[in-house]
């Protein structure tokens, strides 16, 4: 959090420890709280689903089929007769057990390359830049859905898929970060005193490259939602009869003419999920990284 | 040129290939450091002097220039010749370097004492807690009144004169033979400068370093060094020891950068300014490099003047047709 400190000394700094800081910049923008609160009640839901929901989200009850919002059914059933609030409340863990796999793992993965990429420069630096270009070439919505396909339909394949596309990104920006870091005084400062490259990239450039990286992956926590969503859509996701927001969204659309909240309920979780994720990123950025404000 | 110079730089030529030509950063440095003696290196922005020591570090960008002619020698070391493994070495070790923006260099993300401890691991095999009480004594020793709270600051909370003295504490760590520093006062208010030019001169006298101080300031020369180079576009034009470069100064160009001292003019006088510019390095007449702004221009100018002996112990010299006429006559 002393990047949030150096970033802005203009305001009046509360005294204390620097979490008291940076709790005291996201107080001061709603929408970054909002984003947060968001985010806070997705994971509660997600760890207390099994208390919360109250139904069986599994149970198959035929006699009470699609049936519409009741006092029972707060959000109807589903063409089995299964509680689409529980469903809901229960799908929650896919989603976000996807963005916590895919974003720490490609943030982690893309970061040390791109900035041993930037900080070493020459042919390895090439091979890595040609090889994320390739796989920037293609949109990645449609390189994930072949990746997904081949892997075989599963939650854990469609995980891997998502982050075999996303690390390019990270890659990209760590290098850049990389690459400013590199000219940088104290770098310069550091090897007058003889420190090596490695000692470079561990001590000086991943340090600091930070910031972008973790703005970047809160705003691709709310991507990765949608991602592993559109891919349940589709099919390549979570199977049956796990719950999945994605999966239930397609369903209900053979449905959607006469029992809008099938697709409709699911669809405002992703919806509000991938937007708090979002609301959370644009603050944080606006924390990090003031210059890139309002961009 | 005798062995026993800390460092020796011999018509070294440098130059950055750029699109169509290149800018011909040095074209013949020739220029000593002998031990223990702090030798100045002055000149206007462009004339070569942070290169020169850039490239004594061999901290240019690895393919950004090309080494024309010339060498330079560490100790006897070729330090153009050496492999980055053996520089990897020879810096922090035997060559400190500091820099002009105490600001920028130490990392903004680390507390100042996990920076000093981090670079004296590197050099010395020293427990954690050791190097700990070893970055205390040093900057205790550079006069740092309170260096608990200072290794517990991150850089940003000290002021420019305190970070050049943790700076300097961090060159001295490891006593190096040769402490090259970048005009390291520039960003400095006065008072500060002085006090960080004098515990420099104190602790290198001290710790028997010599210094290469690279400044733009001929005041600060006049007060600090042993002895001076004066570079223009590149090229060293005159030498000599500090005293008697200043008091007598031979080369038209350093007369006009005395001249243009503000304390040589009474006040409300105008500072005298030297008429047109710098040469464009891309392209250098093939002459004297000054004889565009030059009072004594002369048919000899069209060539390029050697450095001659202007005195019998040949510890002042000049590249001036000029001057040569006259020490010959």
């Amino acid at each position: 959090m002393a990047i949030a400190l150096a970033a802005e000394t203009a305001v009046p700094v509360p005294a204390g420890h620097p979490l008291g800081y940076f709790w005291y910049r996201v107080r001061q923008s709603p929408l970054t709280l909002a984003g947060l609160a968001i985010i806070l009640v997705v994971l509660a839901v997600m760890l207390l689903a099994p208390l919360l929901a109250p139904h069986d989200p599994n149970l198959v009850d035929l006699e009470h089929r699609l049936l519409p919002p009741s006092a029972t059914y707060w959000f109807g059933t589903d063409e089995v007769g299964r509680d689409l609030f529980s469903r809901i409340l229960f799908g929650s863990r896919q989603s976000v057990s996807v963005a916590l796999f895919v974003v720490p793992v490609a943030g982690v993965l893309g970061s040390l390359l791109g900035s041993f990429s930037g900080s070493v420069g020459g042919a390895a630096d090439t091979v890595i830049m040609r090889a994320t270009d390739i796989v920037m070439s293609v949109p990645s919505l449609v390189l994930t859905m072949a990746l997904a396909a081949a892997l075989g339909p599963s939650l854990f394949n469609a995980m891997l898929a998502i982050t075999v596309v996303r690390i390019p990104f990270y890659v990209r920006l760590a290098r850049g970060q990389a690459l400013l870091i590199r000219e940088l005084n104290y770098t310069k400062a550091a090897r007058t005193f003889g420190a090596s490259r490695w000692h470079l990239v561990r001590w000086h450039v991943l340090r600091n490259a930070l910031p972008p990286i973790i703005v970047q992956a809160t705003l691709d926590v709310g991507g990765t939602i949608l991602m592993a969503a559109a891919l349940g859509f589709i099919g390549l996701g979570a199977q049956q009869p796990t719950a999945e927001w994605g999966a239930m969204v397609a369903t209900g659309r053979n449905y959607i003419l006469d029992q809008w909240w099938y697709s409709a309920f699911p669809g405002c979780a992703i919806l509000v999920t991938a937007m708090g994720c979002n609301l959370f990123g644009d603050g944080l950025r606006d924390l990090l990284d003031p210059r890139q404000k309002g961009r | 040129m005798s062995e026993s110079s800390v460092l020796s730089i011999d018509n070294l030529r440098l130059e950055f290939p750029i699109y169509r030509g290149a800018v011909k950063a040095l074209n013949g440095v020739t220029l000593r450091v002998e031990p223990r003696e702090i030798v100045g290196v002055v000149g206007e922005s462009g004339s070569g002097k942070s290169v020169t020591a850039m490239a004594v570090m061999r901290l240019l960008v690895p393919g950004s220039y090309q080494v024309t002619g010339g060498s330079a020698r560490f100790l006897g070391q070729d330090l153009l010749a050496a492999s980055e493994r053996t520089m990897l070495g020879l810096r922090g070790t035997q060559v400190a370097m500091i820099f002009q923006e105490p600001m920028t260099a130490l990392n903004p993300t680390r507390r100042v004492g996990e920076q000093m401890v981090e670079v004296i691991r590197r050099h010395r095999r020293l427990g954690r807690s050791q190097a700990r009480d070893e970055a205390v004594a040093l900057l205790r020793d550079m006069h740092v009144a309170d260096p608990g709270r200072i290794q517990q600051s991150y850089p940003f909370e000290l002021s420019g004169g305190m970070r050049q003295r943790v700076m300097l504490a961090l060159a001295f760590s490891c006593r190096p033979q040769l402490l090259i520093a970048d005009e390291p006062t520039t960003a400095l208010d006065v008072t500060v400068q002085r006090q960080v030019l004098l515990l420099m001169r104190e602790k290198a006298r001290e710790k028997n370093a010599a210094v290469l101080f690279i400044t733009h300031d001929m005041a600060v020369v006049s007060q600090f060094c042993d002895r001076v180079y004066v570079m223009y576009a590149g090229a060293v034009v005159e030498d000599g020891p500090t005293a008697e470069v200043m008091a007598a100064p031979r080369h038209p160009y350093t007369i006009a950068l005395l001249q243009a001292l503000p304390d040589r003019v009474a006040s409300r006088g105008a500072i005298a300014a030297i008429p047109g510019s710098v040469p464009d390095l891309t392209q250098l007449p093939a002459g004297c490099a000054f004889a565009s702004r030059c009072p004594w221009v002369r048919e000899a100018c069209r060539t390029r003047p050697p450095m001659v002996p202007l005195d019998a112990g040949g510890r002042r010299h000049a590249a001036c047709w000029a001057v040569q006429d006259e020490v010959g006559r």
